[in-house]
């Protein structure tokens, strides 16, 4: 699997100079796939490699460079939509890694702005944002009301002009889920930037981008989900006392398990520093490690029953089996099938 | 993927994979007279996967898709695989390719001076290209011009050239039938064959040229007509026939800007091929 090079090259870069051009064409189809290829681009400059891909890479830190500069922008557009309301506005995931300037936002390809505001202020939020030119999606009355009810953000809006995605999440994991962390406690410990736009503290910051990835979804983008996690973990694991406040939070939100796995799983793949307790495997952290590899050189997923496990897995963690079977009878009279 | 063809077009490496034989042999047939890229990295990849696991043999249906995809492609018949291994490629540029200004025009050249004919679908041009190349021009691509970003100048991407309907016969009356690719009849655009272009124009596709006049063709007017178009509509009409003009950013501007200002253009409307030929090369003579 041309995943498992990709993950090599992003822990060290200097298998690059032993490929051939098949390899480097396997390479860049697996990193575009995972949407990685701006942070290998990243990782590989200066290094000594063929002309043409020397282009390529060129190409990826520009495009990654077009969409920091895009999602700074989303993001001081909603600021100024939201600032006649005193709501602390969060921002989350790609985003939140730019404007802090963290290493998790170099390179990183970055598609929706994610924002977290408190539930309370959500109509007005909602309200304000419309205002500014955001418009709905989803049409389906359905989609809208199972949005409302259930998820952990509004149904996505799409800017009429920029034609750029917003999320507006009040919390980080769907109210269905099982684990329901404690979204209060995030939003009062939020990090005030400089230009007044918030982040998430930065253990809150792993808790989130854990929970995105092994807590709700079928790990989907989950190398990239992961790199995040190496990279924060290497902005911050040198702090006196980090890996213990990481842990303390994590269980704070009912994430502790999911946050150690994340570590487990980093360590193994990016070689992440992580404390002794968390670098062995379990038998299911194999199975997420065969799911996170499962890229091949043409950009394409294998292990097909896997996938479907995770995709079975995924439903499951959002919401209990009566309720799933409820919501899946809908969406088949609906014509909707899941995967192809 | 079971096979597979790295091929090279002007300033690209396209890597292309199927399940099936028979996209990739026609593909390899018609390229058969360009430089051999298998040992290069591809700049792209392109899969032309079937829609579903058992549409490989059951109704072979193929689904374009690669590095960059569109959601909503539209499926299509495995007898027009070759089109579609074209369509993959043209996908690919449109969406991705970064170094250059790329703008959804023909582009023929005459002592070392570049003619760009810039219009939609229908508008005539790659039919235009494709006779002008048969009388004395290098025909330098059908499909995209390359400006370059820094010294404005036109790169050639001589991929074969896609004649529809009524311009299979016009370009086989003069180009004869040896160059021209299997008949897909009943395509979403109608008939369509493939033109090789004549092998001194791929012998010359990494030679540049500076563009000297700018012709926004229409095809099937009443009357022919030959009206100038001034920089300002000559820019906005680009940035519409441009793919990556908003990706390039600022470095997209300045090439859009140091073209129409340098560049005269002018919109004709022809109602046959043999009137719009005379017309080119009218304002032709004209523009040097």
């Amino acid at each position: 699997m041309s995943a498992v090079l990709l993950v090599s090259l992003l822990r060290d870069p200097s298998g690059a100079e032993r490929l051939s051009g098949a390899e480097w064409t396997a390479l860049i189809a697996a990193a575009r796939a995972e949407r990685l290829i701006g942070a290998l681009a990243h990782r590989l400059a200066g290094m000594v490699v063929p002309p043409r891909v020397a282009l390529i890479l060129a190409d990826a830190r520009f495009d990654a460079e077009t969409e920091r500069r895009g999602a700074l922008w989303e993001a001081d557009r909603a600021s100024a939509a939201l600032a006649g309301l005193d709501v602390p506005v969060v921002l989350l995931k790609g985003t939140a890694y730019v404007a802090a300037g963290l290493s998790a936002g170099v390179g990183r390809s970055i598609g929706d702005l994610d924002i977290l505001v408190p539930r309370g202020s959500l109509d007005a939020v909602e309200a304000a944002i419309l205002a500014a030119g955001w418009e709905w999606v989803k049409p389906d009355p359905y989609d809208d009301a199972y949005y409302r009810r259930w998820m952990h953000e509004l149904p996505p809006l799409i800017h009429r002009e920029r034609d750029r995605m917003i999320d507006v999440h009040h919390s980080i994991l769907p109210l269905t889920a099982r684990r329901r962390p404690d979204v209060a406690a995030m939003l009062a410990d939020a990090v005030t930037l400089e230009d007044g736009l918030a982040v998430l503290c930065p253990e809150d910051m792993l808790c989130h981008a854990a929970a995105h990835m092994l807590a709700d979804g079928a790990l989907e983008g989950g190398l990239r989900n992961l790199w995040d996690m190496h990279c924060l973990l290497g902005d911050y694991g040198e702090q006196p006392d980090w890996w213990a406040a990481l842990e303390a939070r994590g269980q704070r939100h009912g994430l502790g398990d999911v946050v150690a796995r994340a570590a487990r799983l980093t360590h193994h793949l990016y070689g992440t520093a992580v404390p002794e307790r968390w670098r062995g495997l379990t038998l299911a952290d194999r199975l997420f490690i065969a799911r996170l590899l499962s890229r091949d050189g043409w950009g394409q997923e294998r292990r097909w029953l896997l996938g479907q496990a995770f995709y079975i897995r995924s439903h499951l963690l959002r919401m209990p089996p009566t309720m799933l079977a409820r919501h899946l009878w809908t969406k088949w009279r609906k014509g909707y099938r899941p995967v192809g | 993927m079971k096979h597979a063809l790295t091929l090279r077009v002007g300033p690209a490496v396209f890597r292309v994979g199927s399940p099936w034989a028979s996209p990739l042999d026609a593909l390899a047939r018609l390229y058969s007279g360009y430089p051999d890229a298998s040992d290069e990295p591809a700049d792209f990849t392109v899969r032309l996967r079937p829609l579903k696991p058992w549409r490989r043999h059951v109704r072979p249906s193929i689904f374009i898709t690669g590095d960059h995809s569109l959601a909503d492609a539209a499926p299509m018949a495995l007898a027009h695989g070759l089109l579609a291994a074209e369509m993959g490629m043209n996908l690919q540029m449109a969406l991705g390719w970064r170094r250059h200004l790329l703008l959804h025009a023909a582009t023929v050249e005459k002592d070392g001076r570049a003619l760009i004919l810039s219009g939609e679908s229908g508008s005539g041009k790659s039919t235009l290209a494709a006779l002008l190349g048969e009388r004395g021009w290098r025909l330098m691509g059908d499909e995209f011009a390359l400006v370059d970003l820094a010294g404005g100048g036109l790169w050639p991407f001589p991929r074969l050239v896609s004649l529809k309907n009524a311009a299979i016969e016009a370009v086989r009356g003069v180009a004869g039938e040896g160059r021209l690719g299997p008949l897909m009849a009943a395509t979403a655009k109608g008939d369509i064959r493939h033109l090789i272009p004549r092998p001194e124009h791929v012998a010359a596709m990494d030679r540049p040229a500076p563009p000297t006049l700018i012709l926004f063709p229409r095809f099937g007017a009443e009357d022919s007509a030959a009206r100038p178009v001034d920089p300002a509509e000559c820019f906005v009409r680009l940035t519409q026939a441009s793919t990556n003009y908003v990706a390039l950013g600022e470095a997209g501007f300045r090439a859009l800007t140091g073209l129409v200002s340098s560049v005269p253009a002018v919109a004709i409307d022809y109602a046959s091929g043999a009137e719009g030929i005379a017309m080119v090369e009218a304002l032709w003579d004209e523009a040097r």
